[in-house]
C-alpha cells in the first residue's frame, strides 16, 4: 500500500527523527510513504476565522495532490495533521469555504474534501493493526514503562479529529503495548505542554511541562513517546528535572529492527 | 346546502386587536350557506354559548362555524353547546383565528384578510360534515403497572386502594427501584428505607396486588380498556413458592467474585443472591452469567443447603398473558455513564465515585457499614470535592441538554451529612448554578452554605490527577477569578441520569411518543401531564423528566386516579372520527396496515357481488373504531383512495382547500 506523505518543515530540521523512523518502519511494516512532490507548508496554525481562506489553500493544495493520485495523505507531525484534517473538513462541510477556495485556486470543479486523511498512527491502528504490528515486532521492548503523551492538537477538536476519545485516548497505549513495553497510564497525557507560549513565557511552558512529568513519574513511567514536535521540544527543553521523551517513531524503529539501519 | 351560522370571537383584544372581528363576520356572512354571522367579546363564556344556542334555534341552524381559538382549546366546549341545542356535535368546526392568526401577525389588515379565509375554509367543511355518532368499548377491570420502583408501588397502592387489581412487572429480582439504594432523603433528612420498605411490604401484602419480579413486558396488543399483554417471567432459578429467604445458599455458594449490582460493583456477592434484606419477594436469584452450575454442571451446593428444596436448575423463562384496561408507565432513570468525561479520571482512580456510588458508602446497609472510606486503602478522607452537573446541562454531544434537576439538593445533602458525621472534613462542592426550588429546598441548601460550612465555589472542575494516593482537582473559581489547586481525598460526580435504556423498546410496544431524550411524551404539557398521547397509557415518575421523591409520588398519585378514573367506566365513549374503508374501492394491498401505529387495521376476506350474479371473494381492509386514534396516515398511504377519516374526509379536506385559494 502506498500513501501521499506529507512531512511539513519540523520533519525536515528539527524533528528529523519522528520522519526518518517513521519511513524505515512503514516499509519494514509493508507500505509505503510517498512524499508529495511540491509540497508547501501546512499553514503551521488552524485559522479559526472563517473569511482566512488564504492560509487554508497550501492545506488544499497537499490535499487535492493526493487525491489526484488516489492516495489517502499520511502525515506524521501532529501540527500537520491537525490543521491539514481541519481544512479538510472545513472543504467538506462548508460551502462558502469550498466555493471562495475553489475561487482562489481557480479550480473546474470545487475540492469538496474528497482526499481522506489520516495520522501515522492511525495508519498501524486501522490499516495495519495493531496485532499485526505485534507479530511484526523483532526486538519487543519487554520490561519498558513508557507513558503516552498526546497533548492537544491529534485529540481536538473530537468532532473534527476523530482520533479518539479526547479525555480517555488509548491508542498510543494500544501501540505502546503491541511493541512490547508496558504502556503507564497518568491522567495529564492529554494536558497542554506549552505550546507557542515558551515563546514568550517559558515560565508557563516550565509550569505545565513540570507538573506533566512529575504525574508520569509518579505513576511509574520512565520514558515518555510522543507525536509532536512542539510537545517534544517543551517536554525536553523546558522540563526541570524531565525524564527521557522519544518520537514514537524512535521506538517503533527499535521494536522493529530498523534503527540502526535507518541511520 | 347546509344552514351555518358563524361565530367570530374577540377572545378580549387576543383576536380583536388584530383582527377586525366585525368585517370578519360581515365578509363571512356573504359565504353560501350562511344564514346568520355575528362576533362576540367572549364566545367561550355562558353568555356565548347561550348565544350560539339561541341561534341555532331561531334560524334552524344545521352546522355551525366558530372563529376563535385552537381547537384544542374549545373545540370539545363548543361541541357541548351545539349539542344541548340539539346540533350533532360533529357539525360544529373551529376556524383557528387566534394561535395561528392574531398571535403571529402583527399587521391587522393582513391578519384581518387572513382571519377570513381562515373561516371560509371551516364554512366549506361544514358544509360536506356529517352527523357521526361516537361507539362503546368495554373496559377490563385491571391496570398493569410497568416498574416496581417508587412511582410504581404509589400507583398500584393507590389503585388496590379503590378496589381495581393492579400488577406490577419489576425487572430486577426486588421492588424498590432507586430508592432503595439511597441512604438519607432531602430536605428532611428521613431514612430513605424507613420510608420505602413499609410501601413494598404493603404492596406485596395488598390482596389486590400481584408482584412480577424479575419479570419484563415482551408484547403489548390492543387499546384503551382492552390491552393483551405478554409478560416474560425469567428463570430465577428458584422456585418463588418454596424460597422461604433464608438466605443460607447466598452464604454457602461458593462463587464469590460477582460485583454486586446492589453496591453498583463497590463489593462482591455470590451467584446465588438477594439484593438486600428486605427485599420484597424475599426470594434468591441465580445470577447466570456466574453460576458454576449453570455453566457447567459442577457444584450444586445452593441445592444441596437449600432445606425447602427451592433450588430449579432447569426453570425456564415463562410467558404470562393478561388482560388490562389500563397501562402505567414506571421504568425510571439511570445515572449516566461516565466513559466519556475522564477529564474527572473515574475510569483511573477508585476514589473518583458517581453520587449513587457515594450514597451506598455512606448507607448503613453498603459496603462499609455506613463509614466513610476511600475505596482505594479504606482511609477517611479528609478533603471531597463534588463536581455538579457532570454531564447535565451539556451543549455538546456527549452529555444530556437537560439539568437533572435531583443534583443539586441530593449533593448539598451529601457534603451536609459529611460535614456532620466527619467534622475534620473540608468539603467543597463545584456548581454552574444551585438550583433548588420546591418545599424547604432553598433553606436546606443554605444550611449546608452557613450552617455546615461546606465551600461553595462557583465554576467547574477542568481536571482530575490521580497521584501519590490523592486526587489533584484543578478547577475555575469564577466568583473569585482564580484557578484552584485541591488535593482532594475522594471526588464524587454528580452524574446526569437518563431514562432507562428499557424505556424505548416499551415505548414502541406501547405506540407512546418520547422526546429526543428518551423520555416519554405526555399528553399536554401542562394540563394532562400524567397521560401518554396514546389513550389508556399513563405515565409515573422519572420516566417523563426528572423528579425527586416527592414529586415522583405526587405524579404516581395523579397517575393512579386517571387510571382510576378509566376503570371506574364500564363503557368507553369512541371517538367517531375513525378511519373507513371503501370496500369497493380497496384492493386489499396492506399499505394501511403497515403504516398504522395503533394496529387498527386488519384484513378479511369478503364475499362480493361480481357481474352476472356470481360472487368474488376479496380481501379489503377493515377498521377497528375502538382502536383507531384517527390520526390519518392511512387515508395518505392508500394508492387507490379507498381509504377516509371520518369527520376529516378526502372531500373535506379538498373543499377546505379550495376555499383558501378561491
Amino acid at each position: 500500500m502506498t500513501y501521499s506523505y506529507f512531512p511539513g518543515c519540523t520533519l525536515k530540521t528539527k524533528g528529523k527523527d519522528l520522519d526518518i523512523w517513521g519511513r524505515a518502519s512503514a516499509e519494514a511494516l509493508g507500505f509505503t510513504l510517498e512524499e508529495l512532490p511540491d509540497w508547501q507548508c501546512c499553514g503551521a496554525v488552524y485559522p479559526m476565522a472563517k473569511d482566512e481562506i488564504a492560509t487554508r489553500l497550501s492545506s488544499v493544495r497537499a490535499l487535492m495532490a493526493a487525491g489526484e493520485k488516489g492516495q489517502d495523505l499520511v502525515t506524521l507531525c501532529s501540527a500537520c495533521h491537525h490543521v491539514i484534517k481541519r481544512v479538510n473538513n472545513d472543504l467538506r462541510t462548508d460551502e462558502t469555504i469550498r466555493d471562495k477556495v475553489a475561487r482562489y485556486l481557480k479550480l473546474e470543479t470545487p475540492y469538496a474534501g474528497e482526499t481522506n486523511v489520516r495520522h501515522y498512527l492511525e495508519v498501524l491502528r486501522d490499516k495495519i493493526g495493531f496485532d499485526v504490528l505485534k507479530e511484526k515486532v523483532v526486538n519487543p521492548l519487554t520490561g519498558r514503562k513508557i507513558g503516552a503523551y498526546y497533548g492537544c492538537m491529534l485529540l481536538r477538536p473530537a468532532s473534527e479529529m476523530g482520533f479518539d476519545d479526547p479525555e480517555n485516548p488509548t491508542i498510543l497505549e494500544d501501540f505502546i503495548r503491541a511493541i512490547g513495553a508496558e504502556p503507564v497510564i497518568y491522567a495529564r497525557r492529554n494536558e497542554c505542554c506549552g505550546g507557542y507560549c515558551t515563546i514568550k513565557d517559558k515560565g508557563f511552558a516550565t509550569k505545565q511541562v513540570d507538573a506533566i512529568m512529575e504525574n508520569a513519574r509518579n505513576c511509574g513511567a520512565e520514558e515518555l513517546i510522543t507525536a509532536c514536535p512542539l510537545c517534544l521540544y517543551n517536554l525536553k527543553e523546558n522540563a526541570t528535572d524531565g525524564l527521557p521523551v522519544a518520537y514514537f517513531t524512535e521506538l517503533l524503529a527499535e521494536a522493529l529492527g530498523v534503527k540502526e539501519a535507518a541511520k | 346546502m347546509q344552514r351555518v351560522g358563524v361565530f367570530v370571537c374577540w377572545c378580549g383584544s387576543n383576536i380583536a386587536a388584530t383582527v377586525d372581528v366585525e368585517k370578519v363576520a360581515e365578509v363571512l356572512a356573504k359565504e353560501p350557506g350562511v344564514v346568520f354571522s355575528t362576533n362576540y367579546q367572549y364566545m367561550c363564556s355562558q353568555a356565548g354559548q347561550e348565544m350560539i344556542q339561541e341561534s341555532i334555534a331561531k334560524y334552524n341552524l344545521t352546522g355551525v362555524v366558530i372563529c376563535s381559538c385552537s381547537p384544542r382549546m374549545h373545540e370539545n366546549t363548543f361541541r357541548k353547546t351545539c349539542e344541548k341545542a340539539g346540533l350533532n356535535p360533529y357539525m360544529v368546526e373551529i376556524a383557528n383565528i387566534r394561535e395561528q392568526c392574531s398571535w403571529i401577525h402583527k399587521d391587522k389588515e393582513t391578519a384581518t384578510e387572513k382571519a377570513v379565509i381562515l373561516g371560509r375554509a371551516a364554512i366549506a367543511k361544514v358544509h360536506l360534515n356529517a352527523p357521526l355518532t361516537s361507539g362503546t368499548s368495554p373496559v377490563k377491570k385491571r391496570a398493569l403497572v410497568i416498574g416496581g420502583g417508587i412511582a410504581g408501588i404509589q400507583t398500584a397502592l393507590d389503585i388496590a386502594d379503590a378496589g381495581f387489581d393492579v400488577d406490577i412487572v419489576e425487572k430486577e429480582p426486588t421492588i424498590g427501584g432507586k430508592m432503595t439504594q439511597i441512604d438519607k432523603t432531602f430536605p428532611t433528612l428521613d431514612c430513605a428505607a424507613c420510608i420505602l420498605t413499609p410501601k413494598m411490604v404493603d404492596a406485596a401484602q395488598n390482596e389486590k396486588i400481584h408482584i412480577y419480579s424479575y419479570s419484563e413486558v415482551s408484547s403489548v396488543k390492543g387499546f384503551v380498556g382492552n390491552f393483551k399483554v405478554t409478560i416474560k417471567k425469567k428463570a430465577r432459578y428458584v422456585d418463588e413458592t418454596k424460597c422461604t429467604g433464608c438466605g443460607l445458599c447466598t452464604e454457602k455458594c461458593p462463587q464469590k467474585k460477582v460485583p454486586n449490582a446492589f453496591n453498583l460493583g463497590l463489593d462482591n456477592r455470590r451467584a446465588i443472591y438477594i439484593p438486600f434484606a428486605q427485599a420484597v419477594p424475599k426470594v434468591a436469584t441465580i445470577d447466570a452469567d456466574y453460576c458454576t452450575m449453570l455453566k457447567s454442571g459442577k457444584c450444586g451446593v445452593c441445592s444441596k443447603v437449600c432445606t425447602a428444596g427451592a433450588i430449579d436448575y432447569t426453570q425456564k423463562d415463562a410467558f404470562i398473558e393478561q388482560e388490562y384496561g389500563a397501562i402505567v408507565v414506571a421504568t425510571g432513570f439511570n445515572p449516566i455513564k461516565l466513559d466519556q468525561y475522564d477529564e474527572f479520571a473515574y475510569s483511573q482512580s477508585p476514589d473518583v465515585v458517581t453520587s449513587l456510588e457515594f450514597e451506598r458508602l455512606m448507607n448503613a446497609a453498603g459496603p462499609t457499614g455506613g463509614t466513610l472510606l476511600r475505596p482505594s486503602d479504606g482511609q477517611h478522607p479528609h478533603t471531597i470535592v463534588f463536581v455538579q452537573c457532570v454531564g447535565s446541562r451539556c451543549d455538546d454531544s456527549k452529555g444530556k441538554p437537560y439539568c437533572s434537576k435531583i443534583c443539586c439538593m441530593y449533593t448539598a445533602k451529601h457534603a451536609m451529612l459529611c460535614r456532620e458525621k466527619y467534622p475534620d472534613t473540608d468539603v467543597y462542592v463545584f456548581y454552574i448554578d444551585v438550583r433548588t426550588p420546591g418545599k424547604n429546598f432553598d433553606e436546606f441548601y443554605r444550611r449546608a452554605v452557613e450552617e455546615y460550612g461546606v465551600h461553595y465555589v462557583k465554576g467547574m472542575v477542568g481536571k482530575v490527577v490521580p497521584e501519590n494516593g490523592k486526587l489533584k482537582v484543578q478547577a475555575s473559581d469564577l466568583i473569585g477569578n482564580q484557578q484552584l489547586h485541591i488535593d482532594a481525598d475522594m471526588v464524587v460526580l454528580a452524574a446526569a441520569i437518563e431514562p432507562d435504556k428499557s424505556a424505548r423498546p416499551l415505548a414502541t410496544m406501547l405506540t407512546a411518543s418520547m422526546d429526543t431524550n428518551d423520555f416519554f411524551t405526555e399528553a399536554h404539557p401542562k394540563l394532562r401531564p400524567v397521560e401518554s398521547p396514546t389513550a389508556g397509557i399513563f405515565l409515573s415518575g422519572a420516566c417523563q423528566g426528572p423528579k425527586d421523591i416527592p414529586e415522583t409520588v405526587a405524579q404516581a398519585s395523579a397517575a393512579a386516579a386517571k387510571v382510576i378514573g378509566l376503570l371506574n367506566k364500564d363503557h368507553l365513549v369512541c371517538n367517531p372520527c375513525t378511519a373507513q374503508p371503501d370496500e369497493l374501492m380497496c384492493n386489499g394491498c396492506s399499505s394501511c396496515e403497515k403504516v398504522c401505529p395503533y394496529g387498527a387495521i386488519t384484513y378479511v376476506d369478503k364475499e362480493f357481488r361480481g357481474p352476472n350474479r356470481t360472487t368474488l371473494l376479496r380481501r379489503v381492509a377493515q377498521v377497528n373504531p375502538a382502536v383507531c386514534q384517527g390520526c390519518g396516515a392511512c387515508t395518505v398511504a392508500c394508492p387507490s383512495g379507498a381509504m377516509d377519516l371520518k369527520g376529516f374526509s378526502n372531500k373535506q379536506i379538498m373543499a377546505e382547500v379550495d376555499a383558501i385559494c378561491r
